[in-house]
């Protein structure tokens, strides 16, 4: 695990507005997210972990406060600016995979790809690797209703490394999955952590999937708890 | 992969509901075409006439006559190079069905001003021969099947009796709009037989037909022709044969304004079933347009997905419709040949037709793609079909 910040987080607060009540999801969070890091924010239902999430990958703003990633402050970017960056710097995994269900597997990987100057062939090649990696290589021309849920989901790891991006974000990523298929998938987030060196930023209930991490912390009506690493836990 | 494929692909996504709205559109594009020919149609004189041709009736109303004495003073305006005359016949083939437009006209002078019929020089010198005889156009000698030396007889309206004729001839349009449905006769045949029978209706004539050497004389013509008869029992109206053949039109103008107004609404309605159709797509896919945006795809790439799948649906009904004009129109047109000679649909209806699908593809996408990028993405991930 590398040691400098690849993200760093400072005086984050964010509130939802419910007609004129103001509901505050985030209040004053700081920390700093070294490069390489497996992070797991846990904390129980609308404590603010998947809103931090969303402003760490840049789908969301904070009211203030800001979120520096790899130099870039993304609270700073305006929407155009912030979907280049986005395309460029983040993959994104979601609890219900969120695949194209009518483009193949091939197809749903190589959709980031298309906001890149690479040519076909080029993009194939990438394709064709990212799945390998998730072992769906033999999948490739499967539509998305011709997979099982971890299948799914694996697809949808594989689209979020194609870019080779700064940093992946996941979003509950075993939560619609069973047991065995939970297991492959944080054995699969654990290899590209430990091998490709990606940091990753994972929200999760499950006690099981935050083992694979290296930190967890604790978000509780807003707040974060301490961080503990799993040498402690 | 390529950006069409996934508009085509989205696009077909709800293939039920997406074939309906092409099969809307093709109706709607197919109604249009035909209207648009229905009044083109309607038009087919007007863009057949001739800048070097003028019309002289009676000045009162075109059911009164002038005198074949006119002939003779309108002949020695200068500027005028022809002098041919006729009356509207209005016969009866059998049964009032099979209604065409039958004229007595002056034979010698006839086919030298109309030289958009072309008949063969041995047919004409037939024609000529026999005072008895007919020249039809091609449609209407097909359309009932008549032959040279066929005896047809027309049973008489304004002229009563039944009236037979020898065919000895048929004329072919030179230009694609020249009306190839016409019955013409000798005129003399009509007023020989009316001297005999009513000897008061002879030597009158429907109206003169006139060419003129320089259309950009026209006016000046018209003047002068008029000014001879001024003050006279038998006042004329000279005009251009356009302006002659624009103002029966504008007897029909009420059902034309009719016909326009109905093909402009169904475009709009067309409009509505597109936008309704688009917007249910978009809105069913909020959760996949916020999934393209976290991927990192633009407010413009967002906007080029809902247009693009807009632009596939309209494009495709325009294709189909376009396509289902042409037979439709021709079997229209055989159907409704004694009433619209000319019908044929014009390439300006088919650009119509793809600049009008075009408007409504997008139109249609502009209200859900307004929406779609107004969502915030964490609210459209929220989002479950």
């Amino acid at each position: 695990m590398g040691s400098s910040a690849i993200v760093s987080i400072e005086n984050l607060f964010k509130s939802y507005h419910r007609g004129d009540q103001v509901i505050p999801v985030l209040q004053d969070i700081t920390f700093d997210i070294a490069e390489g890091e497996f992070l797991a924010l846990m904390g129980p239902s609308g404590s603010g972990k998947s809103t931090l999430l969303n402003l760490i990958a840049g789908i969301d703003q904070p009211d203030s406060g800001s979120i520096t990633i790899g130099g870039v402050d993304v609270t700073a970017l305006s929407e155009t600016e912030l979907a280049k960056w986005r395309a460029i710097n983040v993959g994104f995994i979601f609890q219900f995979y969120n695949l194209i269900p009518v483009l193949t597997a091939f197809e749903n990987v190589e959709l980031p790809l298309l906001l890149t100057p690479l040519a076909k062939a080029q993009r194939r090649e990438h394709v064709e690797m990212a799945l390998r990696v998730v072992g769906l290589a033999d999948r490739m021309d499967h539509y998305p209703g011709q997979l099982s849920g971890g299948q799914e989901q694996r697809v949808a790891i594989a689209r979020a490394i194609v870019t080779d991006p700064t940093i992946l974000v996941a979003d509950e990523p075993t939560g619609d999955l069973d047991r065995k298929s939970a297991e492959e998938i944080m054995d699969l987030m654990d290899r590209l952590n430990e091998e490709s060196m990606k940091t990753i930023i994972m929200v999760t209930h499950d006690p099981r999937a935050a083992k694979k991490a290296h930190v967890i912390r604790h978000l509780d009506k807003g707040i974060l708890n301490n961080a503990h690493s799993q040498d402690t836990l | 992969m390529h950006i069409l494929k996934i508009l085509f692909k989205n696009a077909f996504r709800h293939k039920l509901r997406t074939g309906l709205t092409i099969l809307s559109i093709t109706i709607a594009i197919l109604a249009f075409g035909l209207l648009r020919t229905v009044i083109g149609a309607w038009y087919a004189g007007v863009e057949a006439s001739s800048a070097y041709r003028l019309v002289t009736r009676n000045a009162v109303s075109i059911i009164f006559s002038l005198p074949l004495s006119y002939k003779e003073k309108i002949r020695q305006v200068d500027g005028v190079a022809t002098v041919s005359y006729g009356n509207w016949f209005g016969g009866i083939y059998i049964d009032e069905k099979n209604f065409f437009a039958n004229f007595a006209v002056d034979a010698k002078t006839y086919f030298d001003l109309y030289k958009e019929y072309a008949i063969n020089d041995a047919e004409k010198a037939a024609f000529l021969r026999d005072r008895k005889s007919f020249v039809a156009g091609r449609k209407l000698a097909s359309r009932f099947g008549w032959k040279i030396g066929d005896t047809v007889v027309l049973k008489g309206t304004i002229f009563p009796g039944n009236w037979e004729f020898v065919m000895r001839g048929i004329y072919r349009g030179k230009e694609p709009n020249t009306d190839e449905t016409v019955f013409v006769f000798h005129w003399d045949y009509l007023n020989e037989t009316l001297k005999k029978n009513a000897s008061t209706r002879a030597d009158q004539v429907g109206f003169y037909m006139i060419g003129i050497k320089d259309p950009s004389q026209a006016v000046r013509v018209t003047h002068d022709i008029d000014g001879l008869f001024r003050n006279s029992f038998a006042e004329t109206l000279t005009e251009t044969e356009k302006a002659f053949t624009l103002g029966f039109v504008a007897m029909s103008d009420t059902i034309i304004t009719a016909i326009r107004l109905v093909s402009f609404v169904v475009i709009i309605i067309i409009l509505a079933v597109v936008a309704n159709t688009v917007a249910m797509s978009v809105r069913e896919r909020t959760n996949e347009y916020a999934v393209f945006k976290t991927l990192g795809f633009g407010g413009w790439r967002i906007a080029g997905l809902i247009f693009g799948e807009s632009l596939v649906i309209t494009l495709m009904g325009c294709a189909f419709g376009v396509a289902a004009t042409f037979p439709a129109a021709a079997a229209f047109g055989k159907a409704m040949g004694a009433y619209f000679p000319v019908f044929s649909v014009e390439m300006e209806t088919v650009w119509l037709d793809a600049a009008f699908s075009l408007i409504v593809g997008l139109l249609a996408a502009i209200v859900p793609t307004y929406r779609s990028l107004r969502i915030s993405i964490a609210d459209g991930l929220r989002m479950v079909e």
